[in-house]
């Protein structure tokens, strides 16, 4: 390698065309969800059955069901579930792996345990936690953590086996102390590996939620969808789908997609 | 500044994927006065990055002891710093952060940070990523950071390796103002004589393994001589068994 002093102040250009990218990915994304909605309004026509409701059914189910506040009210109380548990899950998980990346003594000795948790079927954790805490909301939303839990550990624990002991020793040298290493050594390299945790994580949790809702919960979008079900109200069903899904791809593309960005800013 | 003294009765590490165990040091001992600009000399592979990681106190794995004198001035501890063989700085903070953070977060720790990058001549990089630059400013950027605690001790493992002659010189320079400007107790790990002979007020040469002290020289010699044919006698010294 030689010195060469000129190796600065590559900055510009490149921001242009990452958006430029980014708008033209969008057009797409468009294009072929649109592509999706003609397809089942052609399905809908053909079929003409109650049990696969046209897009325009299950708007008017939309419309019924946000007049009547009930929709609004369960997306909130639903989201508020998957936030609880999501939050929860993101902080006892990253604590478990990172313990257990740093230290081969506790990851012999628990990882096992880890690998038992991740193939517990979710349902399990769920009729266990509502017999042993009762059908609470403690109890709900510690079902959720408990069968996220596991998979964010194994990935922080993958992070923390990776970290840099080069970065390490040089923290020890210069006595950064514990709060400085963390905040400015350890935490940054294991930002790849929360934002992994964390989109497959907010896809888990609000599928797990549904679950939980619809077995132990009076409100939420499960509980809802548990008495369209009854009624065999398909539109109702897929209303409340669609809806849910929307938030949490806004959820992904207004909060983690932009701190992911802004934790990569020092890269080339 | 701080004069040490090292004893290792023996360091080695154990054996690795079917390699032999090896005894990288053996009654060995090591004393360095104060203000001395100790330079180190020896073929690769005999233990120089280990002794220094034994000194800073990254390595505690061997039989033996390791002494700091006491700070100058009743500053209690003695303050050490290192230039490791790579820069060694976080990829994800500026470069002026990297030189503050040995200090703190504070104010005063980014005042410090950015007089240490005017004396480095890196001012102007102080707000881009480390990543940026060339491998002579980020060495740069290191020597601030070494430099920004103001060290009694400060270890140096061949901080300038890979750069071209030119470059070298020019970070042979930098580091001979700065320790005109904050002096202190220098280890510094190289395997090139010339280097050596160019900033040492004492040069060790080390054989082994186990390592052994071969060759334990003085210098008085102005800046001129050392370029010159007293400069040119040391060395042939040095390369003689
Ligand atoms: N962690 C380690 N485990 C096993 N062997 C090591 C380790 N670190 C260094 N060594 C070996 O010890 C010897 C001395 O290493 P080092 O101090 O890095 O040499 P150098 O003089 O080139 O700096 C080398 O042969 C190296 O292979
Ligand atoms: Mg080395």
């Amino acid at each position: 390698m030689k010195l060469s002093e000129a190796a600065d102040g590559a900055e510009h250009g490149t921001d242009r065309g990452g958006t430029g990218r980014r708008r033209g990915r969008l057009a797409f994304t468009l294009f072929s969800l649109l592509l999706l909605l003609a397809l089942w309004f052609l399905a809908a026509r053909l079929i003409a059955s109650p049990v696969l409701p046209g897009p325009e059914a299950v708007a008017r189910a939309f419309w019924r069901a946000s007049l009547t506040g009930v929709l609004p009210a369960s997306l909130a109380i639903t989201l508020a579930r998957v936030v609880a548990s999501f939050l929860i899950a993101m902080v006892i998980g990253a604590a478990v792996g990172i313990l257990l990346g740093r230290s081969p003594g506790l990851d012999r000795l628990f990882g096992p345990w880890l690998i038992m948790l991740l193939n517990l079927p979710a349902l399990v954790i769920i009729i266990l936690c509502y017999v042993w805490f009762g059908l609470t909301e403690a109890a709900a939303i510690t079902a959720v953590a408990i069968n996220k839990i596991p998979n964010v550990a194994v990935t922080l624990r993958e992070g923390a086996a990776s970290l840099s002991r080069d970065l390490d020793e040089m923290a020890q040298v210069f006595r950064f102390g514990p709060l400085r290493t963390l905040r400015h050594v350890v935490l940054p390299q294991l930002s790849p590996f929360f934002a992994a945790a964390a989109r497959s994580g907010l896809a888990l949790t609000w599928k797990i939620v549904l679950v939980v809702e619809l077995l132990g919960r009076s409100n939420g979008v499960g509980f809802e969808l548990q008495t369209a079900f009854q009624l065999f109200d398909v539109a109702t069903v897929l209303a409340y789908a669609l809806a849910f899904t929307v938030v949490v791809q806004i959820i992904e593309l207004a909060l983690i997609e932009p701190w992911e960005r802004r934790a990569n800013r020092w890269r080339r | 500044m701080t004069g040490l003294r090292v004893d290792i009765r023996e360091k080695r590490f154990p054996a690795v994927a079917g390699g032999p165990e090896r005894v990288i040091y053996r009654d060995f001992a090591l004393e360095v006065a104060s203000g001395a600009i100790l330079m180190l000399l020896a073929p690769s592979g005999l233990g120089k990055t280990t002794l220094l990681n034994i000194i800073a106190g990254l390595d505690r794995d061997f039989i033996g002891s390791v002494r700091l004198d006491a700070a100058p001035g009743g500053r209690g501890r003695s303050r050490l710093s290192y230039a490791f063989q790579s820069p060694r700085l976080l990829p994800w903070r500026t470069v002026e952060e990297n030189v503050a953070l040995p200090l703190g977060e504070g104010d005063a720790a980014r005042g410090a940070a950015r007089a240490m990058l005017d004396a480095v001549g890196l001012l102007e990089q102080a707000g881009a990523y480390p990543e940026r630059l060339s491998l002579g400013q980020q060495r740069r950027v290191a020597l601030a950071r070494a430099f920004v605690i103001e060290p009694d001790l400060l270890l140096m493992d061949e901080p300038f390796v890979s750069l071209d002659e030119a470059g070298a010189a020019r970070l042979r320079d930098l580091l001979r103002r700065l320790l005109a400007v904050h002096p202190a107790t220098v280890i510094f790990v190289t395997h090139d004589s010339r280097e050596a002979v160019e900033l040492g007020t004492r040069i060790v040469r080390l054989d082994g393994p186990p390592a052994r002290i071969v060759k334990d020289i003085a210098i008085n010699l102005d800046a001129a001589a050392r370029r010159a044919a007293p400069g040119e006698a040391l060395r042939a010294e040095l390369a003689a068994p």
